[in-house]
């Protein structure tokens, strides 16, 4: 089994076809949706985590390609500006999959573990942390 | 054998004393045994960099031509006192922006006068015979102020709560976001490194103890408010609960922004990061034994923030080791923790004071007066009460 992360740009054509549907029945992918902008008319953006088996993933990829969808690997979405950042550590008492842990005195992003809850985000009294998505 | 400060403060002048952080003291106390590190370190330096609401700078503008009485001032749309002579005013840190609310705010703009910024002047006068000018909009930069000083009432805690939250909603705090049923714990203390921890007793911090305010020189300058000595104390006469405060006072245009962070609390407010650290002379043994205290020594009280009343209920204890390993227990469950102090900054102070004293003379003072000490005055609560009433 192989896990990937995804982010999808829907054209604003085809904002509203039932693509994560076709995903799980036609090519046994289990997708886990952890953030998702889709609104009728407008371009759309989801980040979808998907679990299958690697060909399955490599054929879903192909089926939303057909269908008109930009499909990348999602980058690290949450950015951390050192410049701002004083290592108080309030993030990682908000972060509840321990994405963001302290390491003695230095802060650690796992971005594996990152559900995008963006809880950091709101947290940070320095406004240091962004989500870009 | 004990020392004298004024050994130590010969030892200063020529370069030669012995100076350590608190940590590293601990771990030479560990090694060497108290009696031998107590005799060979002369200063043991401290440091805290934790939001401290109760902040804020007095400044004076100069006169514009023709002057004016200044009435309500604001600094980039922040509030700031017009009760005080013309041009004098005092800006505190928490106060929000009219046109931005709690993202901007009087710290905002302390740390933007520290980085050289242009910061907006705007003030309205009554116009007098003597401040014939009735409004005034202008910018200025800390370079142009006359005097720019730090007065802060309350910093450097002795000790803090650890904030936790049983109710059935987030809880948005000055100890940060607070998730339901228990769903995490934060706490606010630089622990081993702090300051009043490593003194708990006050012998050598008082009124005009020279330390570190936001990477200036400055000095302690009263109690803080809120001071309360008579906290609970453990067997090493060190609090377990918010205990004592300092007032501390300092030069603006000495402060360094990497020592001056503003900050706002999610739901809660705007606040700033203070550094604050204090070189504590290694007078005898009986002190040595508190500052070679380590995390694990510390203990702090976890509150209930879920009861909004002023007396939170006390749910259970925690070192400081034990908050920072990242999970606590409280009622039996494992509670997720993290800190609002940063312990990479408060070290950072701690280096640069211990630079400050073993290389550039920083000498000691022995307080001209010292803090209130246990047996005094405490914190007395405010009642809502009728003038008849009292």
């Amino acid at each position: 089994m192989t896990k990937k992360r995804l982010d999808l740009t829907f054209p604003p054509r085809q904002s509203l076809k039932p693509v994560v549907y076709h995903l799980v029945k036609d090519y046994d992918i289990v997708p886990n949706i952890l953030r998702a902008q889709i609104q009728p008319g407008q371009e759309g953006r989801m980040l979808v985590e998907v679990t299958g088996a690697k060909e399955a993933i490599a054929q879903g990829i192909g089926f939303l390609e057909a269908q008109g969808l930009t499909v990348r690997e999602a980058a690290s979405d949450i950015r951390l500006d050192e410049d701002r950042c004083v290592t108080c550590g309030l993030c990682t008492a908000v972060c509840r999959p321990k994405a963001l842990v302290l390491s003695g005195e230095d802060l650690v992003f796992d971005k594996d573990r990152c559900v995008y809850c963006e809880a950091c985000v709101v947290a940070c009294p320095r406004r240091a942390i962004s989500l870009t998505f | 054998m004990a020392k004298t400060l004024e050994e130590i403060n010969a030892r200063i002048a020529t370069g030669s004393a012995v100076v350590m952080t608190a940590e590293e003291f601990a771990e030479i106390a560990a090694a060497e045994g108290l009696k031998k590190a107590a005799k060979r370190v002369d200063v043991v330096t401290t440091g805290t960099f934790g939001p401290m609401c109760s902040s804020g700078v007095f400044l004076n503008f100069g006169h514009a031509d023709p002057p004016i009485k200044m009435g309500e001032i604001t600094l980039n749309d922040v509030p700031a006192s017009g009760g005080l002579a013309a041009v004098d005013t005092f800006l505190g840190a928490t106060e929000p922006s009219l046109t931005r609310g709690i993202e901007y705010g009087g710290a905002h703009v302390i740390e933007d006068l520290i980085r050289g910024h242009a910061v907006r002047l705007k003030a309205r006068g009554h116009g007098t015979d003597c401040y014939p000018r009735t409004e005034i909009d202008t910018w200025i930069t800390l370079d142009d102020l006359n005097q720019a000083y730090f007065f802060n009432p309350r910093n450097a805690y002795q000790n803090y709560a650890v904030a936790v939250n049983s109710s059935d909603r987030t809880l948005y705090t000055y100890l940060g976001p607070l998730h339901p049923h228990f769903g995490n714990a934060t706490y606010c203390s630089a622990g081993a490194l702090s300051p009043l921890l490593n003194d708990p007793l006050y012998r050598t911090i008082g009124v005009g103890t020279r330390c570190f305010v936001a990477g200036a020189p400055g000095f302690v300058a009263w109690e803080g408010t809120q001071h309360n000595p008579n906290q609970e104390r453990d067997e090493h006469g060190v609090p377990v609960k918010p205990a004592g405060t300092l007032a501390v006072i300092a030069d603006l245009k000495q402060a360094r922004s990497e020592f001056f962070s503003a900050a706002t609390m999610v739901g809660y407010g705007v606040s700033c990061f203070v550094g604050i650290g204090v070189p504590i002379p290694v007078l005898d043994e009986e002190l040595a034994a508190t500052l070679a205290l380590t995390d694990a020594d510390i203990t702090a009280t976890v509150f209930d923030y879920g009861v909004q009343r002023r007396a939170r209920p006390a749910v259970g204890t925690a070192t400081y080791a034990e908050l920072r390993s990242g999970a606590i227990e409280i009622k039996g469950k494992k509670v997720p923790t993290g800190p609002i102090s940063s312990l990479k900054v408060a070290r950072r102070i701690a280096e640069t004071l211990k630079s400050w004293v073993a290389e550039g003379g920083f000498t000691l003072t022995a307080p001209v007066q010292p803090l209130p000490q246990a047996g005094s005055q405490g914190v007395k609560p405010l009642e809502v009460r009728t003038e008849e009433a009292i």
